[in-house]
């Protein structure tokens, strides 16, 4: 297994404020690693920060073997991340085909891909000519990670994808990014341990801007003073 | 391909003003030809206002710059140079282009209401130059340019029909190109980046050229009407370039509404023939009744016109009669 993403102590400033102060990772290729943490530990500015939305001030970024920290965004997008953001990050104005569609790299990736799209998410085809700003929540969430398979990406960062969800999507959510291991690496950011837990290969911790555990996912489920601490998980 | 039959159905209402438009000549005096001239003109104006602000929202408080730089090369090439319209037409659209490139990458860095006022900036810089009196000798000063020969064939005097079809040709032509632009993937990629910046660019989208792309083609629809505008008028004057010409294009979009493309040309409609009746009521203080009028549009069209008529037709103004109702009820008893 190599590392097809290595972050290495990147330190991450918005304004004036410190906010990752040292975290490292590293994601494998064809895993799903697990980014854990309470709220404001700097999950998502590690996310924004390998997209070069919030660029280290110092550190490294490495993909696929190149370094990456500085480059411009859409730059970062098309060596082959995609972005499945908190927000979800849907177009409102678009409908489901044009969110899809545009997430092109090449031309016809949507045909290409479609089957490995529909298979996953076979919603969409019924919602096709909806606007972005007429679907669910949960209906969101999917047109989110859809638009990500669209172009060949081969690591997805995927931020906090239950949230707000009802329990029952929440397991479907999970139950697709499960499966899409066999296509692409993830990289997902949740703070619902026991929903990581089951499809989390490797799993990181961050506490107030810093790496401070790292560890295969089966390791972290036995050691509940870890998890206490650092996450006050729930019993 | 669609049938004939489903085609014409879809856009009889197109083709009938369209229609209507083409025979106006048969109806219409030598002042109310000239007045449709003016609309058509400002429309286009409009429109290109309406890809920067509605459909890839930069907001621009500069865009006289394009119109008015447009006016001044069909003045200076004309009458300064004495060169042949048919050289002047790329001039123009060179010139509006090249603006667009530099006003796109110097002000591009910033955004929102900054990027405005360093477009206003640039516009006020243009405006202050082309009324110097140390460039006199060829822009006319404050004066400005006067007297532009244009060829006689399309006189906007002797033979005013044939400037009124070209005028009407011009606007439907920037009209279907302006739609082109927009139903085309690059015009997703645009109101993309209008509704969030950031995720257009995690998508993979150069954010940044985009919008230089569409400031730049704004610019040359800008600057053809500007043209355009100078050859109506026979003149190139400071008052093209000024802030006035802006907010008449800030206006019309508004009034309009943003994004809709035909609400901006009916918005050119509204400000150009309302404000000649106005003036003729009032005299000169038809601004401020047009300003009362402006306040109630914008309360019961929101959107614009067309914005809010796609949205729900008609719902403000009976929700507001609704409600004046009520209040007249409530004092009653």
């Amino acid at each position: 297994m190599s590392a097809l993403l290595e972050v290495q102590d990147i330190h991450t400033y918005i304004g004036q404020f410190h906010i990752l102060e040292g975290v490292s990772l590293a994601a494998n290729e064809g895993e799903v690693t697990v980014m854990l943490g309470r709220n404001g530990a700097g999950k998502t500015t590690t996310l924004r920060s390998i997209l070069g939305l919030t660029p280290p001030r110092s550190g490294s970024i490495r993909f696929a073997g190149k370094e990456i920290g500085g480059l411009p965004t859409y730059s970062v997008a098309q060596l082959g991340i995609g972005y499945v953001p908190e927000d979800r990050g849907i177009f409102t104005d678009l409908t489901v085909e044009e969110n899809l569609k545009i997430a092109e790299r090449a031309k016809g990736d949507l045909d290409r891909k479609a089957d490995l799209v529909f298979g996953l998410f076979p919603d969409l085809k019924r919602l096709y000519r909806l606007k972005g700003g007429q679907l669910s929540g949960g209906q969101q969430q999917m047109l989110a990670m859809a638009r990500a398979l669209v172009p060949d990406n081969r690591l997805l960062l995927i931020d906090e994808p239950t949230k707000g969800l009802a329990p029952v999507i929440v397991e479907k959510v999970m139950e697709t990014i499960h499966q899409l291991k066999e296509t692409v690496t993830v990289l997902l950011v949740e703070q619902n341990f026991f929903v990581a837990s089951d499809i989390g290969d490797r799993c990181y911790i961050l506490d107030v801007g810093r790496t401070v555990h790292t560890g295969a996912m089966a390791d972290l489920e036995r050691d509940e003073a870890l998890v206490q601490r650092y996450l006050g998980a729930v019993a | 391909m669609q049938p004939l039959s489903s085609w014409l159905k879809a856009r009889w209402p197109w083709l009938a003003v369209l229609a209507c438009l083409t025979l106006a000549p048969a109806f219409l005096n030598k002042f109310y030809l000239g007045l449709m001239v003016q609309v058509f003109i400002l429309a286009v104006f409009a429109l290109s206002y309406d890809l920067l602000m509605g459909y890839s929202g930069i907001l621009s408080f500069g865009h006289a710059m394009f119109f008015g730089s447009g006016a001044y090369v069909v003045g200076l090439l004309l009458k300064g140079a004495a060169w042949p319209l048919y050289a002047v037409l790329p001039v123009i659209i060179a010139t509006g282009a090249l603006m667009g490139v530099l006003v796109g990458i110097v002000t591009l860095r910033v955004r929102g209401v900054y990027f405005a006022m360093i477009t206003l900036a640039f516009a006020e810089v243009i405006y202050i130059l082309s009324a110097s009196s140390q460039l006199r000798p060829w822009t006319g000063g404050d004066e400005g340019l006067h007297g532009i020969p244009v060829p006689a064939w399309m006189s906007p005097t002797a033979e005013r029909v044939t400037f009124y079809y070209i005028s009407l040709s011009f606007l439907v032509l920037m009209y279907f190109l302006a739609r082109r632009i927009v139903n085309s993937p690059t015009g997703r990629v645009l109101i993309a980046i209008r509704e969030n910046e950031a995720r257009a660019a995690t998508i993979g989208y150069n954010v940044f050229w985009y919008k230089v792309l569409i400031i730049v083609i704004s610019g040359v629809l800008a600057a053809l009407a500007g043209g355009l505008n100078a050859l109506y008028f026979r003149n190139a004057t400071p008052e093209v370039l000024g802030v006035g010409r802006t907010i008449d294009a800030l206006l019309m979009t508004i009034i309009g509404g943003m994004g809709t493309l035909i609400g901006p040309v009916l918005g050119a409609v509204v400000i150009r023939v309302l404000g000649n009746y106005l003036a003729d009521w009032f005299g000169p203080r038809w601004p401020l009744v047009f300003g009362l009028i402006f306040v109630a549009l914008v309360m019961f069209f929101p959107w614009g016109i067309v914005g809010t008529l796609r949205q729900r037709p008609l719902r403000g103004l009976a929700q507001w009669i609704k409600r004046l109702s009520r209040g007249a009820g409530q004092k009653a008893s």
